[in-house]
């Protein structure tokens, strides 16, 4: 019962339907920024999305949604064509021009803001919401919006995913064969900025940053082909969305944004750990499968070729543990004699003449 | 009269805004130089976790302990980054991007929980209150000294100091890490200490500028220094210099446009990088336009054969 009234609930339905939004915009396109290189993209898009939403509520007078997607994307733009300008025609590295224009912008949009506070005294406190996103406060019409932007985001994905793929991969390539790699590149960054608008809304500035790279970072590790690496990745960004939005509607206080943020992370730390061929759980077993394999082997080695010194191999924890397990395979046994020297049965000699074979085929 | 220097508002604000920036852009330059300088904005979004879990422990919001606590913070953001990047999963700014929004993440949550307790304003978090630091003054030889201003001069010491203390170590670290380390100068721990100091800086510099416009006072200058010159030490006195200018214009112009005193500063950084881009005497955009131009128009000497 409890879930049915919270699944009519209003605010939860537009939280819910805006997180996934967001989720389904910013895994593909996070994709594409984390494979070439620009992870931090999102984060100083959105950082710069500052000024612009502030230009557009000094122009317009009004907190509407329209205008502030158009000022976040044409300064989100403009950042990001300052940094192509610096990387291009400084000395300075990527890192630097990000760095930059990120807390330029940011410093812009920070003087606009008090300008407009000092001004006219019409709805501020708008930088909170700003910052930290407010997913509560979403309405019906901006999910519409919201929407249109997903929709037709991924629209010219698909359109241009071909190009999009080569650009990615071999931006010389690309370029050897003609195509505008300057301006699908730029096509590319501005969607992040578009995704970086649908974000403002739910997560805010700051954890925008996650937004892009979690999503993209947890289906990396799942898949090795593009289209599938997107797909999943979209699919984290939904389920992190709303994940993260059900678990701070039921907790009443607690912020969304950091909400979904958590979420995801938790999902990246899963998908390092576990994911197949890749996760770094298999690899710690592979390892610890290696290591044992090759005590056996040195053990039956020198079992084989010097029985008195072998004996001294008890003194190390692991050799004891491999030395019990042989002994238990009935490779090993005490020896008749005194009962504490170790000595191989007929099947471990048989098993360690092979062990032997092979590092003198290697080594004569 | 110095007293009277003191309780006039302009100054304090200046000074603190020049000290901010001499103080980060010290540590800054080499953060550039490595092109780690996404480090700063890792650190200072982190520290707000560090400071939230201090005064969580301790309920002590400013002192050495509050000071060392949150910097360790920025240290274990770096530590976690680099455990990431190091398992190969993903690249090193992927990582910044997973590591830095997680700890604030639980910083905000945090912060959410024990609103009511907490003092800390998610406004000033981001911001920092720089017009307010001459109202936080202590007695120093019977003179009120802002705090903010005695936490910055100490960093500025303590971050030349390391620097002097180990120049030629962090200058051979810097550009040439394998080097330095058959030299036998460990340049990771050095640069471990360098990072610690960052993060110290940014605790410091937190109530006056925030943690966004911390990043613009660390790289900005360091950024448009390096655009200048081609030497360590001058882009220290570069950095440096570009700080005060911009503390300097950017509190007259606040005032004079009535905005955020911070905000305008960092802003004024930007605007001093952006004529070193342009104007730089060696590597100005302008400049190297005006060069090429030239070298057009000049005549072609024909080789001459011996």
């Amino acid at each position: 019962m409890q879930w049915l009234d919270l699944l009519s609930d209003y605010t939860f339905q537009n939280v819910v339907i805006g997180a996934s939004l967001l989720g389904l915009i910013s895994g593909p396109l996070g994709c594409f920024a984390m494979l070439r290189r620009q992870s931090l993209l999102g984060d100083a898009l959105s950082h710069a999305a500052l000024p612009g939403v502030c230009l557009s509520f000094i122009i317009t007078g009004s907190r509407d949604i329209g205008g502030i997607i158009i000022g976040a994307l044409a300064t989100g733009s403009l950042a990001a064509l300052t940094m192509l300008l610096l990387t291009r025609h400084s000395r300075l590295k990527t890192d630097a021009a990000i760095g930059v224009c990120l807390s330029i912008f940011f410093a812009l949009g920070i003087v606009l803001l008090t300008y407009i506070q000092g001004t006219n005294n019409a709805s501020q406190g708008g930088l909170e919401a700003f910052l930290f996103g407010q997913a509560a406060a979403t309405l019906r019409s901006d999910l519409w919006i919201m929407g249109a932007i997903t929709l037709a985001t991924l629209a010219l994905l698909g359109i241009f995913w071909k190009q999009a793929k080569l650009v990615t991969f071999d931006a010389e390539y690309a370029r050897t064969l003609g195509m505008p790699t300057t301006a699908i590149e730029a096509t590319l960054t501005a969607m992040v900025a578009l995704a970086v608008v649908v974000g403002l809304q739910m997560v805010g500035v700051i954890l925008m940053a996650a937004m892009i790279v979690a999503p993209a970072a947890a289906a990396r590790q799942w898949s090795r082909h593009l289209g599938s690496m997107l797909a999943i990745a979209a699919g984290v960004g939904i389920v992190s969305g709303v994940s993260g939005a059900t678990i701070s509607t039921l907790s009443r206080g607690l912020a969304t944004g950091p909400l979904i943020i958590l979420t995801a992370t938790a999902i990246v730390l899963i998908s390092l750990a576990l994911a197949p061929g890749r996760g770094l759980l298999w690899g710690a077993i592979k390892h610890y499968r290696q290591k044992e394999a090759l005590q056996r082997q040195q053990l039956l080695y020198t079992f084989y070729k010097h029985p008195r010194a072998a004996q001294r191999y008890r003194t190390t924890f692991g050799s004891r543990r491999v030395l019990g397990k042989l002994n238990r395979q009935g490779y090993l046994a005490r020896s008749p004699d005194d009962g504490i020297e170790w000595s191989l049965t007929p099947q471990g000699q048989a098993a360690a003449k092979r062990v032997v074979a092979t590092f003198e085929e290697v080594a004569p | 009269m110095i007293a009277e220097l003191l309780t006039n508002t302009a100054l304090p604000i200046i000074l603190v805004g020049a000290m901010v920036g001499i103080a980060s852009s010290a540590v800054g330059t080499f953060l550039v130089l490595r092109g780690n300088s996404m480090l700063s904005d890792a650190i200072s979004h982190s520290i707000v976790f560090g400071i939230v879990i201090v005064w969580l422990l301790t309920q002590q919001q400013s002192g050495p302990i509050q000071l060392v606590g949150a910097a360790l913070t920025g240290l274990l953001t770096v530590l976690l980054t680099e455990a990431l990047a190091n398992t190969k999963r993903v690249k090193q700014d992927a990582a910044i991007g997973l590591v830095f929004p997680a700890l604030f993440s639980i910083g905000v949550l945090l912060l959410n929980v024990y609103a009511h307790d907490v003092h800390i304003d998610t406004h000033t978090v981001l911001l920092g209150e720089i017009g307010f630091v001459w109202l936080d003054t202590i007695d120093l030889w019977g003179l009120p000294v802002p705090q903010a201003l005695v936490s910055m001069s100490v960093m500025t010491l303590l971050n030349y100091g390391f620097i002097g203390l180990f120049y030629k170590e962090l200058k051979l670290a810097t550009f040439d890490p394998a080097l330095a380390k058959t030299f036998g100068f460990m340049p990771t721990i050095l640069f471990y200490g360098l990072l610690m100091l960052t993060s110290s800086t940014a605790v410091a510099a937190f109530d006056a500028v925030g943690a966004v416009l911390f990043i613009a006072f660390a790289i900005v200058p360091a950024s448009a220094a390096y655009l200048l010159t081609d030497r360590l030490w001058m882009m220290f006195i570069i950095g440096a210099l570009i700080s005060i200018a911009s503390s300097l214009s950017g509190y007259y112009l606040a005032i004079h446009l009535n905005v955020s005193i911070g905000g305008m500063m960092a802003v004024m950084t930007g605007v001093f990088l952006m004529l070193a881009f342009l104007a730089g005497p060696r590597y100005g955009v302008l400049t190297q336009l005006a060069k090429r131009r030239h070298a057009r128009k000049a005549p072609v000497e024909p080789p001459t054969s011996p």
